[in-house]
C-alpha cells in the first residue's frame, strides 16, 4: 500500500514538469500561436536556473532566472512570428534547435557542478495521514503551486474579462481587432506569459527534479507538453489530468521493471509515447469535437489591416 | 499560412544558382588567405624542434570519449588517466582528445582525422567505436590503436578493459553490511555483460556478509541520462530499496538517494561530494596505470597487440571515500577483499554459483576464467527479473 | 521609429540574397564567439569552412554526411509545402534502416544467386520501411484527424525503442558477446562505392535523381501541382477538386519513403551493421536544411552541404582549437532564426517614421 502511495507521489512530481510547461503552452495557443519552441525554451532555462542555484544558492532566484530566460526567448519568438509574421512552426523549430545549442555550449561548465541538498517538505498534520500523506502532501511547494495556476487559469480564461478577449483573439483575431483590441500586443503578453511558464518547468527540472546539469537533460518533454494541450482540448484542468498520467506512465515502466515483470524495458519505455498516442487518436476522433475546442486560428499569422 | 519559399514566379533556378556559388566561392578565396596562415604555424612549430636538435619529436596521443569531459563519470575518468600519462612522460608526449563522439558512422571520420594529425597512438574509449577503429586500422599499420571494452583486435589494435565487477563485489560487501530492508537496488544503464556481471558481483558481494539480501534491477537503456536515472532510483526506492548501486554515469541515482534519505555508491568517479550524506563509497576506475603502460609501450617500442583487463592487482580498481559509519567489521572485510585481489588470492567468481533460476552455472571450487566472465549472461540467485534481451 | 510596411509585390532579390545575408549574420556571430573563447577567428572559420571541403577525401565524407540530409528533406519539403508537417522523420529513417537492415541480413549462400542484386532489394525494403512509419502518421490523421507533428514526433521516440528492442534481443549478434547490435552485413550488401579508398557511395547518385525527380514533380507534375495549391491555399484547393486526402497521403509517403531509403543508405553503407546508435538526428537536422534550402529541391543540395559543413566542420574545431562541439548546434538553430527573419524583408521594407494607423 505504502508502495503506491510511492508511486502516486512520484507521478505528481514527474508530472509537474509537464504540467507547468503545459499550461504556458496553453495559454499561448489560446491567443493562437503555436510555440514548438517549447523544448529549447525550458532546455535554456534549466540551465539558467541551474547556474544560478550554483552561484547563490537561492531556489527562489533560480526559479526566476529560468522565468527570464524564457521570458527572453519567448520575446524573441513573439516578435518574429507576431510582427514579423514569420511562419510560427518553423520559427518554434528553430527557437528549439537553437535552445538545444545554445544550453549545451553555456553549459559546459556547469556539468560538473553541483547545488546543495533539496529541502524536504511536509504538510503539517496532513502529511503524517496513512497513503495520502506521503502520497499527496509531501511535495514541493511548486507541486501545489501547479494546481493553483491550473484552477486559476481556468477561472482567468472562464470567468474573467481579460480571458474572454484572450479567447476572443485565438478565435477570430480579425473580429477582435475589428472591436479595437490591440490584438498584436494581446498574443505577445500571451506568449511571454507561456515562455515565463516554461522557463519555470526547466528552471523546475534542472533545481528540484534532478539537481544537476547535463545537455539535452529536458529529454522531449517540452515535445510532450505540446501534445498535453492538444490532448487537453486546451482546458488548464485537463492539462494537469493528461501531466500527471503521462508522469504516471513514465513511473509505471520503471515500477514494473522493478517488480520483475516479463516485459522488455524497451517495451515498457515505450507506454508513455504509445499512450500519448492513443489519448490523441481517441481525442481527435471526432472531428466536431476539436473543432469545438480549438482556437480557430492556431498557427495562422495575422496581419491587421489586411 | 503566407507562404515561406518563393514560388517560381519570383525567381529562376539559375539566378539563385549563380548567387550561392558566388557565396562559395567567396567562402573557397577564404581558404586561400587561410592556408598561407596554416602554413606559416607549421614552420613555427619545427623551428623550435630544429633548435632543439637532440630530442625526438614527441609521441602524439590522441583520445576519442563518448561523453563530455565533464560528465564526472566515465568520460572524466578517462581523461584523469590522460592527464596522468602528460604528468608522467612531460613533453615527450602531445595529448589531445575529442569528446561526444558518437558511437556511429562518424567516428571512422574522427579517427581518420586523428591518424591524418599525426597522432601515432589512439584510445578508444567505448565499446561502439570498435568497427570504426578496426577500419582505420587497416588502412593505418603504422599507428597503434587501443580499444576499450571491445573484443576484437588486430595487429595494431589491441583492447583493454577494467575489472569493474571487483569494485562491484566490494561496494556489495558494504550494502550488505548496510541494509536495513535487505533490498538492494540498482539502476542498470545498458544490458551488456559488463553490467550484468557489476550486478551480479555486487549481490555476490552483499550476500557474503548477509545471505538475505535481494536485488532489485531497473534499466535505463541509457549511460547517462540524469532525469531518467532519478526516476528509476526514486522507483527503486519506493519498492523497498535502501541502499543503491548504478552503472550509469552521473550523479543522478546518488543524488535521488540523498534527497530520500537512503544511501549509494558513487561509480567510476569519486562522487562523495555530489551526495555526502547517503554516500558510502564510489567504485571508481583509475586508467592512469594502464594508459602510461600503453605510452610506455609505444615510446619503447614494445608496443604489441593482445587484450587487458586490469583490476585492483594492477591498480585499475579501487574503492574510495568509505563513509565513517560503514561498521569497522565491514571495512575490514573490504580491506581483505581488496588485498586478496591485489595478491591474486581471492577470487570472486568461485564456485557454486547459482543463477535465479536454480540452474548452476558454476560447480562448486570452480574458478571462473575469463571466458566466462566475458560471456555472463545470467542473473546470480537473489536477483530479481529476467536479463533484458535473454531467449 | 522603424516599422515595416508591406511591399507591393515579393522581393525578387532579397529572396535569393535572405539566405546568404542569414549565413553572413551567422558568421559574424561565430567570428564574435570565437573571439570571446579566445580562439583564433579565422582558424575557426577555416574549420567549419575551408577544412571539410580541401580534399578529395573531405568530399568524400561531406558527401556522406549530406546524401542524407538531401533525401530526408526533399521529402520534408514536399510535405511542408503541401501543409502537411511531418516532424517525425527521424522515426522514418530509423525504421527504413530497420527494414533494410533486416534483408541484408538475411543474405547468405541461399542468396548468393542474386550477387549484388540485393542491393536494390534492400534500399526498396528501406522505402517501404519508411513509407510504412509515415502511413502510420497519414492514416491517424485521415481516420481520427490527429495532429500529425505530435503522432509523427512521438513516433520517432517508438522507433528508437523499437530498435533498441530488436538489437538487444531477436536480432542480437549471437557471436557479440551480449553486445547490443547485429552481425556485420555481409560484403555482398554493401553500398556499392563510388572511389576506392573514399567513404562516397551511389547514395550521391541516388540523391542526385531524387533531386531531379522531386523538381520535376513539384514543377511539372499536375500532381505536384496540387499538392501546393492544397498547401498554399486549401479552399481554393478544395474548389478546384484537389483531393486533400490525397495530397495527405502523397506528401507522407514520398516523405516517408525518402527517409527510409535514407536509412537504408546508411544502414547497408558507412555502418554495415545495425546498432542503437543509427538514430543520427538526420531526421531533425533536415528539418534545418530544408527551410534553408527554401523547400526547393536545388536550394536542398546546397543548404545540405553548408549543413554538413557545419557537422564536419563542429568535429575538427574540437580537435584543431578545443572548441566544443555545441557550437555546432548554436551555428545551425543560428542560421535557421537569422533566415527566418531576413525572409521578412522580403515582403516587408523597413521604414523610419511616424507610426501608422493603430496596430
Amino acid at each position: 500500500m505504502n508502495e503506491m502511495a510511492l508511486l502516486l507521489a512520484a507521478t505528481l512530481n514527474a508530472g509537474t514538469v509537464l504540467a507547468i510547461a503545459g499550461l504556458g503552452l496553453l495559454i499561448n495557443e489560446r491567443a493562437g500561436i503555436v510555440n514548438l519552441g517549447a523544448e529549447g525554451m525550458m532546455l535554456v532555462a534549466a540551465i539558467a536556473g541551474f547556474a544560478t542555484a550554483v552561484h547563490t544558492g537561492s531556489d527562489v532566484l533560480a526559479f526566476a532566472a529560468g522565468m527570464g530566460a524564457g521570458l527572453v526567448m519567448a520575446l524573441a519568438f513573439g516578435v518574429l512570428v507576431i510582427w514579423l509574421n514569420t511562419n510560427q512552426y518553423a520559427t518554434g523549430l528553430a527557437l528549439s534547435l537553437f535552445g538545444a545549442g545554445f544550453s549545451a555550449f553555456v553549459g559546459i561548465s556547469y556539468t560538473q557542478q553541483r547545488i546543495g541538498d533539496r529541502m524536504q517538505f511536509a504538510v503539517p498534520y496532513l502529511a503524517d495521514l496513512p497513503f495520502v500523506g506521503p502520497g499527496l502532501f509531501r511535495h514541493h511547494p511548486l507541486v501545489y503551486l501547479t494546481v493553483l495556476v491550473a484552477l486559476g487559469l481556468a477561472w482567468f480564461l472562464y470567468r474573467s474579462r481579460a480571458g474572454l478577449v484572450l479567447r476572443a483573439v485565438g478565435e477570430s483575431p480579425e473580429s477582435a481587432h475589428a472591436l479595437g483590441y490591440p490584438v498584436r500586443r494581446i498574443r505577445l503578453l500571451a506568449v511571454l506569459s507561456g515562455g515565463a511558464l516554461c522557463g519555470l518547468a526547466g528552471a523546475y527540472l534542472s533545481v528540484i527534479y534532478t539537481p544537476l546539469w547535463v545537455e539535452g537533460m529536458v529529454a522531449g518533454k517540452g515535445w510532450i507538453a505540446l501534445a498535453l494541450t492538444t490532448f487537453a482540448t486546451w482546458r488548464p484542468a485537463r492539462v494537469l489530468l493528461g501531466a500527471y498520467l503521462f508522469g504516471g506512465v513514465t513511473m509505471l515502466q520503471f515500477h514494473l521493471q522493478g517488480e520483475g515483470v516479463q516485459i522488455p524495458s524497451q517495451w515498457l519505455s515505450m507506454l508513455p509515447y504509445l499512450s500519448t498516442i492513443v489519448v490523441l487518436v481517441l481525442i481527435s476522433r471526432n472531428p466536431n469535437f476539436i473543432r469545438v475546442n480549438m482556437p480557430a486560428s492556431l498557427g495562422k499569422p495575422f496581419f491587421p489591416g489586411a | 499560412m503566407a507562404p515561406i519559399y518563393p514560388t517560381e514566379s519570383t525567381m529562376t533556378v539559375s539566378k539563385r544558382t549563380l548567387l550561392k556559388t558566388a557565396g562559395l566561392a567567396a567562402a573557397v578565396a577564404l581558404a586561400g588567405c587561410g592556408k598561407k596562415e596554416e602554413a606559416a604555424a607549421p614552420a613555427a612549430a619545427s623551428a623550435p624542434a630544429s633548435a632543439a636538435a637532440a630530442k625526438p619529436a614527441p609521441l602524439k596521443i590522441a583520445f576519442a570519449y563518448v561523453g563530455p569531459v565533464g560528465d564526472g563519470g566515465w568520460t572524466f575518468a578517462h581523461d584523469n588517466g590522460r592527464k596522468a600519462v602528460e604528468k608522467e612522460f612531460g613533453d615527450k608526449v602531445v595529448t589531445s582528445f575529442v569528446e561526444k563522439v558518437p558511437e556511429a558512422a562518424d567516428a571512422e571520420r574522427v579517427f581518420r582525422d586523428m591518424v591524418g594529425q599525426g597522432n601515432t597512438l589512439v584510445f578508444g574509449t567505448t565499446f561502439g567505436y570498435m568497427e570504426p577503429m578496426l577500419k582505420v586500422a587497416a588502412d593505418t599499420p603504422a599507428v597503434k590503436f587501443e580499444h576499450a571494452t571491445g573484443y576484437k583486435t588486430a595487429e595494431n589494435m589491441r583492447t583493454y578493459d577494467s575489472r569493474t565487477y571487483e569494485g562491484a563485489y566490494m561496494a556489495g560487501v558494504i550494502a550488505g553490511g548496510m541494509t536495513k530492508t535487505n533490498v538492494l537496488g540498482v539502476v542498470g544503464s545498458i544490458p551488456i555483460p559488463e553490467v550484468i556481471r557489476n550486478i551480479n558481483s555486487f549481490t555476490l558481494g552483499a550476500q557474503s556478509v548477509n545471505p538475505k539480501v535481494k536485488t532489485k534491477v531497473v534499466w535505463v537503456n541509457e549511460w547517462f541520462n540524469p532525469p531518467k536515472e532519478t526516476e528509476a532510483a526514486t522507483s527503486l526506492i519506493n519498492g523497498g530499496a535502501d541502499v543503491l548501486m548504478q552503472n550509469t554515469d552521473s550523479a543522478a541515482v546518488l543524488k535521488t538517494a540523498q534527497d530520500k534519505g537512503k544511501r549509494a555508491f558513487g561509480w567510476d568517479s569519486d562522487m562523495s561530494a555530489y551526495g555526502p550524506k547517503a554516500h558510502l563509497a564510489s567504485a571508481v576506475i583509475n586508467w592512469g596505470p594502464y594508459y602510461v603502460k600503453a605510452t610506455r609501450d609505444a615510446l619503447e617500442g614494445k608496443w604489441a597487440t593482445g587484450k587487458s583487463w586490469w583490476g585492483v592487482k594492477e591498480g585499475s580498481i579501487d574503492i574510495v571515500s568509505i563513509a565513517d559509519d560503514v561498521p569497522a567489521e565491514i571495512k575490514a572485510k573490504v580491506g581483505t577483499v581488496k588485498a586478496g585481489l591485489a595478491d591474486g588470492s581471492f577470487a570472486i567468481w568461485k564456485g557454486p554459483i547459482v543463477d535465479n533460476t536454480g540452474k548452476e552455472q558454476l560447480a562448486k571450487d570452480a574458478v571462473a576464467d575469463d571466458a566466462f566472465l566475458g560471456g555472463v549472461k545470467f542473473y546470480v540467485k537473489g536477483v530479481d527479473g529476467k536479463v533484458p534481451g535473454d531467449k | 521609429m522603424l516599422r515595416l510596411e508591406a511591399r507591393p509585390q515579393p522581393s525578387k532579390a532579397l529572396s535569393i540574397a535572405s539566405p546568404l545575408i542569414a549565413l553572413a549574420i551567422t558568421v559574424v556571430v561565430g567570428v564574435l564567439l570565437f573571439a570571446l573563447l579566445g580562439k583564433d577567428p579565422v582558424k575557426g572559420l577555416q574549420a567549419f569552412f575551408v577544412e571539410p571541403v580541401k580534399s578529395g577525401y573531405a568530399l568524400s565524407e561531406l558527401s556522406v554526411k549530406a546524401v542524407p540530409l538531401v533525401l530526408i528533406a526533399l521529402g520534408l519539403a514536399v510535405c511542408f509545402r503541401s501543409n502537411v508537417w511531418n516532424i517525425g522523420a527521424e522515426g522514418q529513417f530509423v525504421v527504413g534502416a530497420l527494414a533494410a537492415g533486416w534483408v541484408a541480413m538475411q543474405a547468405g549462400p541461399g542468396t548468393a544467386w542474386m550477387g549484388r542484386g540485393i542491393v536494390p532489394i534492400i534500399l526498396l525494403a528501406g522505402v517501404l520501411g519508411g513509407m510504412a512509419w509515415a502511413a502510420v502518421v497519414a492514416l491517424l490523421r485521415d481516420r481520427f484527424n490527429a495532429n500529425e507533428i505530435l503522432v509523427s514526433l512521438m513516433l520517432v521516440y517508438v522507433a528508437d525503442m523499437l530498435l533498441a528492442y530488436l538489437v538487444y534481443g531477436p536480432w542480437k549478434d549471437p557471436q557479440g558477446y551480449n553486445f547490443p547490435q547485429t552481425i556485420t552485413f555481409d560484403a555482398v550488401t554493401k553500398i556499392p562505392r563510388l572511389v576506392t579508398g573514399l567513404r562516397m557511395n551511389i547514395g550521391v547518385l541516388i540523391a542526385l535523381v531524387a533531386v531531379a525527380g522531386l523538381w520535376a514533380f513539384l514543377f511539372r507534375s499536375y500532381r505536384g501541382f496540387a499538392l501546393q495549391v492544397g498547401g498554399l491555399a486549401p479552399a481554393a484547393a478544395r474548389y478546384a477538386g484537389f483531393s486533400s486526402r490525397r495530397a495527405l497521403w502523397t506528401a507522407l509517403l514520398i516523405s516517408g519513403g525518402l527517409a527510409g531509403l535514407a536509412g537504408g543508405l546508411e544502414a547497408a553503407g558507412p555502418l554495415g551493421q545495425l546498432t542503437p546508435y543509427v538514430p543520427a538526428g538526420y531526421g531533425f537536422a533536415a528539418i534545418i536544411v530544408a527551410f534553408v534550402g527554401r523547400l526547393h529541391p536545388v536550394g536542398i543540395v546546397f543548404s545540405a552541404v553548408l549543413m554538413s559543413m557545419f557537422y564536419i566542420g563542429g568535429e575538427l574545431a574540437q580537435s584543431r582549437l578545443g572548441l566544443p562541439k555545441a557550437l555546432t548546434g548554436v551555428f545551425q538553430g543560428l542560421l535557421l532564426f537569422a533566415l527566418l527573419a531576413c525572409d521578412t524583408l522580403i515582403h516587408y521594407r523597413i521604414r523610419v517614421g511616424a507610426k501608422g494607423a493603430a496596430q
